[in-house]
């Protein structure tokens, strides 16, 4: 069986993270003839004199003109054993708001630095940002070691400055990897340049590290998403609720409640067009019948009487800003969208800006302008079931829409319930 | 009984359409499902099927009809539409030409790819529909790899890629005033052998085009071309019969085939998982006018 690995790419031009990608790309043969010659001869127009890899997902008109990646790539390719799906992410235009985007769907990080400058800024604020979305995994691939020599030394010296940074974060796991990307060492194959090198290749690294334990499988959570009625004569009772399995495993006889009403009920069937399950786990699109008939609709919660999730309409969560045109201000309303509910938020107060360089908190902002990322306090219209998001990254994590444009304005982290204010 | 909950990738693949369209039905009120015979929108239009299941897709299919199409396609188009009992609305190019809405190309390169937009577009003004279900994969081209799952379109049906609201975990804002529609993908992160690996798993039917089979075809700007009623060989190009398939289905003057001795599915995944072509590449005439051929298109309200 084939998985699927989700990874996020994130670095500057010069790092040499399209070469690694189109590594990658090319040896596991995901790269056509065809895409290859059209890159090699907009390589040549532009007066490179070597084959830009970035111009494979480059493809729009202002990228090409400009020579700037303006958005998150999506490249895919497939080993016998997994099939993968990279969110490639530009280093330096809208940083934050692209990497929080190619993040939120990420199973592993992979950060890649210079083993000739080492730890720069932009590798800790990628490392923060893997560590705030919750990726699960976090490889840091030390390039270009063909530059140092295969020096052993200065591999183990960016290591160990990169785990005295990393100790400040919640990095789970935590991979280093030495290769040229330019020359193949250690992408594909282990390099014979690398003795003292004992760990797996990078390939080999994406295709083995282990992500089913990854997904919460204890809380079970079961945002109601569409409820289906068929209304024909051989269905003609038929009630059942679908949606995706945000935690936990869900099956027949399993006693569960129903959130907002608190009524309970039994699992009578976990359907698909497919077939009954056995059971339906994280992930799973499946349809969920109860034995009662009770009222459930969309942005209902199923889950379990003894583990259920936070119900609350005063949250304090993280939030990365994403809007071009106005900051986050207290007193501003958004739509907030969360699993399949949506409500009005007011944002109630703004605790602190986040230095997404120096991890330094700025009590004094009392706003968050593009890009910026701080603590922020909501008061929502309905109450929301949630986990935090540490705990579960389904229902931990909302997004804010401008009710004016209509565009997505925001990404929030859910930390947990407002502390009761003063007042 | 399994304990370990893994999910292979065509299964998470086919979860996370299904999430899709589902909140698309939940949250939108006229959305309807492009429907072109072709293998991606007869694998979008199971997911649809699956979603909703045992009740019936709740919106219409929509073919827009170019007229110049292969007879097996159309004829699969009305058996399973019959077979689904679901709408099917046909905004046909033809009559956007006849009412002189847009003009036929001339020229021995004509077609009516690019014709579609306007009849496209003029459907869903028509019929009112705020989401349309595109079967685009954002492996097939790079305006369309960084393309989201929820495309949105302006009053003038136009994709602005330097705008596009960022999307985030499985939340998708489908947000709209009147007049504008969005798009939507959901099968975005498919690649074409992803495809052809769930046509085998799941036993889907789809058009015996799509399998080798001879055919009168004529070579032209290096892709077979086949003869028919609407294409035929210009002077200095000489046709010969060769056994074929196709790897695209599309306006039938400009989609090309390709050399394949490939006459069952899993003959097919092997061609695909080992073919060193792009299938648009290979296929597709349309995309190789310029380098942004398709992002051009696209901005005008294209698929």
């Amino acid at each position: 069986m084939t998985e699927l690995l989700r990874f996020a790419t994130a670095g500057s031009v010069d790092d040499g993270k399209s070469t690694l990608i189109g590594r990658l790309l090319y040896d596991s043969k995901a790269i056509f003839d065809d895409q290859l010659e059209a890159v090699e001869r907009s390589s040549k127009a532009m007066g490179a004199d070597y084959t830009n890899l970035a111009l494979l997902t480059d493809g729009l008109r202002a990228e090409r003109e400009q020579g700037i990646t303006i958005d998150v790539a999506y490249r895919y390719f497939a080993t016998p054993r997994r099939k993968f799906i990279i969110a490639d992410t530009p280093g330096h235009i809208q940083y934050t708001r692209n990497m929080v985007t190619g993040a939120s769907t990420a199973d592993l990080a992979l950060v890649l630095v210079d083993a000739r400058k080492g730890l720069v800024e932009q590798s800790r604020r990628h490392a923060f940002l893997a560590s705030l979305l919750r990726i699960p995994h976090l490889v840091l691939c030390v390039n270009k070691m063909d530059l140092v020599d295969w020096s052993e030394e200065r591999f183990e010296e960016i290591k160990d400055e990169f785990r005295a940074f990393a100790s400040k974060l919640d990095i789970t796991d935590l991979s280093f990897v030495p290769v040229s990307a330019l020359h193949g060492d250690n992408v594909v194959t282990r390099s014979e340049h690398t003795p003292w090198y004992t760990g797996s290749s990078l390939l080999h690294h994406l295709e083995e590290v282990h992500i089913a334990s990854d997904r919460n499988l204890i809380d079970t959570r079961f945002p109601v998403q569409y409820v289906i009625r068929p209304h024909s004569d051989d269905f003609h009772d038929y009630r059942g609720y679908a949606g995706t399995v945000a935690g936990g495993v869900v099956k027949p006889g399993d006693e569960v409640m129903v959130l907002p009403s608190g009524f309970t009920s039994t699992v009578a069937a976990v359907e698909t067009m497919d077939g009954p399950l056995e059971e339906a786990s994280t992930g799973q699109s499946v349809t969920v019948r109860l034995t009662d008939e009770i009222d459930v609709s969309r942005g209902d919660m199923i889950c379990r009487p003894g583990n259920q999730p936070t119900v609350g309409q005063d949250i304090d969560a993280m939030i990365c800003w994403m809007s071009e045109v106005l900051p986050l201000r207290a007193r501003d309303k958004l739509v907030i969208k969360h699993t399949t509910r949506t409500a009005r938020a007011l944002v109630k107060h703004v605790q602190y800006r986040l230095d997404v360089n120096t991890l330094h908190r700025d009590d004094a902002a009392d706003s968050l302008a593009l890009n910026e990322i701080g603590r922020v306090q909501l008061r929502t219209t309905l109450p929301l079931f949630y986990d935090e998001y540490r705990r579960n990254r389904t229902t931990g994590s909302f997004i804010l829409i401008d009710e004016t444009t209509n565009t997505t304005v925001g990404a929030g982290m859910i930390l947990g319930p407002s502390a009761p204010s003063p007042a | 009984m399994s304990t370990t909950y893994e999910l292979s990738h065509l299964r998470a693949l086919e979860a996370e359409s299904v999430h899709i369209i589902r909140e698309v039905a939940a949250e939108f009120e006229r959305p309807v499902l492009l429907f072109s015979g072709g293998k991606d929108s007869i694998v979008m239009l199971r997911l649809a099927e699956k979603a909703f299941w045992p009740a019936r897709v709740p919106f219409p299919v929509m073919h827009v009809d170019t007229g110049h199409n292969f007879p097996e396609v159309l004829e699969f188009r009305d058996h399973r539409v019959a077979e689904l009992g679901v709408e099917l609305v046909v905004a046909s190019v033809q009559a956007s030409i006849d009412q002189g809405r847009v003009a036929e190309e001339t020229g021995p390169r004509a077609s009516r790819n690019r014709l579609q937009t306007t009849t496209l577009l003029d459907a869903i003004e028509h019929h009112r529909f705020d989401a349309a279900f595109g079967g685009a994969r954002r492996d097939e081209e790079k305006a369309r790899a960084k393309e989201r799952v929820y495309s949105f379109r302006d009053d003038f049906g136009q994709w602005d890629p330097k705008n596009q609201r960022p999307e985030l975990w499985n939340l998708y804002n489908g947000r709209h005033k009147a007049g504008e529609h969005i798009r939507i993908f959901p099968l975005s992160n498919w690649t074409e052998l992803d495809i052809w690996q769930y046509v085998g798993e799941e036993r889907i039917e789809i058009p015996s085009i799509y399998y080798a089979h001879e055919r009168e075809v004529f070579r032209r700007d290096g892709m077979l071309l086949a003869v028919s009623a609407l294409l035929a060989p210009a002077e200095g190009e000489e046709s010969f019969t060769a056994t074929v398939r196709y790897r695209t289905v599309g306006d039938a003057t400009i989609t090309g085939a390709v050399l394949s001795d490939a006459s069952t599915v899993e003959a097919v995944i092997d061609e695909v998982a080992t073919t060193r072509l792009t299938e648009r590449g290979a296929t597709r005439a349309d995309d190789r006018v310029t380098e942004a051929a398709m992002e051009d298109r696209k901005k005008e309200g294209y698929f």
